[in-house]
């Protein structure tokens, strides 16, 4: 109780309050729920998985959902309850490092030209005016067919293609933060510049990364599916929602459930993704809650 | 005036944007591991050393780059983008060229539809805050907008195409008997193949702009001078409307242009799904074909088109905005 308190005082408006808020948000509870479930089905994929999701079945081609297969079975026999699952485990995968990525290219580019300004600041947004004139798919195919489509690169071109984001929410909270008082302190009492942005300004720049981050989640998986769909993504017979989505393509007339799992697992996830992102965003800043 | 000064200042930043774009496409291209040539080369057993060199220098491979990059701009200006490296060898933009206007039109059908939808949906939201009917389409909203759209197609297609038979599901128009219709049996045979793809491409945008429609209202209602229009007595579809919405609606401008390239970019998955002849599928196959100077035409067209969208945005925000148009209050 003692140290509860003493944390309280010690800092006013940190941690508790917006935990608190979030807690109230039913839209963003569902959403971290979503979420941590996801997380908990991919990471225990081995003992969830009824079957061994690259085991082909000749005899159980193309069946409909029933006790055996309750998800039914693909044109190899393989089980999608198992495939599914496994997949979890590539669009989680593929979306977290992918904003990972994203999210420490957009820092570095946005904070340099946030805390520089001048000819730095001018050069680097021109920079990301440039780059969000491609249309990121049409960038990471021209990219994609010069390399092999491996889980691996999939993950470093979908990130060297979003960042641009949080370079600009970077550089507009490093903007803001470089007048504040406590920032004209501590470079009067003498701080050196690492000191005050990596101890001053990031730790106040951190909430909206982090809420940028989370909403950046959704739209990755979204572009991880959408690049396996087209068959330059991740490759079969490893497991994703999108390449799964393939197969529902191809047997569309004769078989829906390859067509509507994969599909509803994607749309969950992203969900999931983008409630708690927007949470996260009205808890983090009481300023822009709506009323 | 000040309108005059702000477009030819916009209209400068142009230049350097569209050479930047030339840039990135240029060098994406040059940097990737494995240079063009030995995708084409390697396939082919006949290919000696002494040929590989000779098909080098007639595509101007054996060149420094720097010289390389102002031969290709210097061809781009005249819309001479190389050949394709496909068996029929034709120009890049001939290519690009007849499958533009299929892509342009169901975008164009697409922004038409978000606005159609968004606009309205997103102010009867907002003035209806926390009803039922708002927190309805907020969830709506939010379904649509994580929802991959190829998945939507396939279940669009799998309903309205396979079980109920209504639309077609793949191509720009019937296979037996297109030739035979009448002009207006075509173009109603045409709508029909239209129906879904545009759908498909518009779902996206629409949950995204008829949020910021209804945030942007929200805003704005919570300003004094609709508490001051209240307040002297004006009818409430008199406040909403005349101002309100008006004020609201601008911002949307922005949102719409920034959409450009999500939607050009939808063009790949969509038309791929329905089999359109159009720019995205273009980029496909160019892909899975490694055909390169026809990839890099695509890049860098598509992108200069989303460049040219983004000023439209700009130039109808700037007509749109008194304090821009009349030069008050000018930033930036």
């Amino acid at each position: 109780m003692e140290a509860v308190n003493h944390q309280i005082t010690k800092s006013p408006n940190h941690q508790i309050p917006w935990l608190g808020r979030l807690g109230n948000n039913p839209l963003a509870v569902a959403g971290f729920l979503i979420v941590g479930l996801l997380c908990l089905v991919a990471l225990s994929a081995p003992w969830l998985a009824p079957y061994d999701p690259q085991a082909i079945d000749t005899w159980h081609i193309l069946e409909s959902p029933s006790k055996a297969h309750l998800l039914g079975t693909d044109p190899l026999g393989r089980d999608c309850l198992s495939r599914l699952i496994y997949g979890a485990r590539i669009s989680l995968l593929v979306g977290i490092v992918a904003v990972g990525i994203a999210t420490v290219i957009g820092t570095i580019l946005g904070a340099l030209a946030g805390f520089y300004g001048k000819w730095i600041d001018g050069l680097i947004m021109r920079f990301v005016d440039i780059i969000l004139c491609f249309p990121t798919i049409f960038l990471i195919m021209a990219v994609i067919a010069f390399l092999e489509p491996s889980i691996l690169n999939i993950m470093a071109v979908i990130g060297l293609t979003s960042w641009m984001g949080v370079a600009r929410l970077v550089r507009a909270e490093f903007l803001s933060l470089r007048q504040r008082d406590f920032v004209l302190a501590a470079r009067i009492s003498g701080a050196s510049n690492a000191r005050v942005v990596f101890s001053h300004i990031l730790p106040n720049a951190v909430a909206p990364i982090f809420v940028a981050t989370t909403l950046g989640v959704g739209g990755a998986i979204l572009t991880e599916s959408a690049l396996s769909f087209l068959g330059i993504g991740v490759q079969p017979p490893t497991p994703s929602w999108g390449n799964m989505l393939t197969e529902g393509k191809d047997n569309l007339e004769i078989a829906w459930w390859l067509s509507l799992f994969p599909g509803l697992s994607i749309l969950v996830t992203v969900l999931g993704y983008n409630l708690l992102g927007e949470g996260l965003r009205d808890a983090l800043d009481p300023r822009i809650r709506s009323d | 005036m000040a309108l005059l000064l702000y477009l030819i200042k916009k209209i400068l930043t142009l230049g350097p944007t569209f050479l930047g774009i030339t840039l990135i496409s240029f060098m994406v291209m040059h940097l990737a591991p494995g240079e063009p040539m030995s995708l084409q080369a390697d396939f082919n057993p006949k290919m000696t050393p002494e040929m590989r060199e000779r098909l080098r220098a007639q595509y101007g491979l054996d060149r420094p780059l720097r010289i390389q990059y102002l031969q290709w701009l210097k061809g781009l200006v005249v819309l001479d983008l190389g050949r394709s490296f496909s068996p029929d060898r034709r120009p890049v933009w001939d290519k690009i060229k007849e499958r533009l206007p299929v892509t342009l039109l169901i975008n164009v059908l697409a922004i038409g539809l978000i606005l159609v939808v968004a606009v309205p949906l997103g102010v009867a939201a907002a003035v209806r805050h926390n009803s039922f009917f708002d927190q309805v389409t907020t969830v709506l909203v939010f379904i649509a907008y994580a929802a991959p759209a190829f998945w939507v197609a396939l279940l669009l297609m799998l309903y309205f195409g396979v079980h109920l038979g209504w639309l077609p599901i793949s191509g720009l128009h019937s296979l037996m008997g297109y030739e035979q219709m009448s002009g207006w049996g075509k173009l109603l045979d045409w709508c029909r193949h239209l129906i879904l793809p545009v759908l498909v491409s518009a779902l996206g945008g629409l949950a995204g702009l008829s949020r910021y429609t209804r945030s942007s209202m929200l805003e704005v209602l919570r300003q004094d001078y609709i508490t001051t229009a209240r307040a002297k007595g004006m009818p409430e579809r008199k406040v909403i409307y005349r101002h309100a919405l008006r004020n609201a609606l601008l911002p949307l401008i922005t949102i719409l242009g920034l959409s450009i390239p999500g939607l050009i970019g939808g063009s790949v998955i969509f038309e791929s799904i329905f089999a359109i002849p159009g720019v995205g599928q273009l980029m496909w196959t160019s892909v899975m074909a490694r055909d390169y100077p026809l990839l890099m035409g695509n890049l860098v067209i598509v992108s200069v088109l989303t460049l040219l969208g983004n000023q439209l945005a700009d130039i109808g925000y700037a007509l749109a905005d008194p304090r821009i148009r009349t030069g008050v209050q000018m930033e930036d």
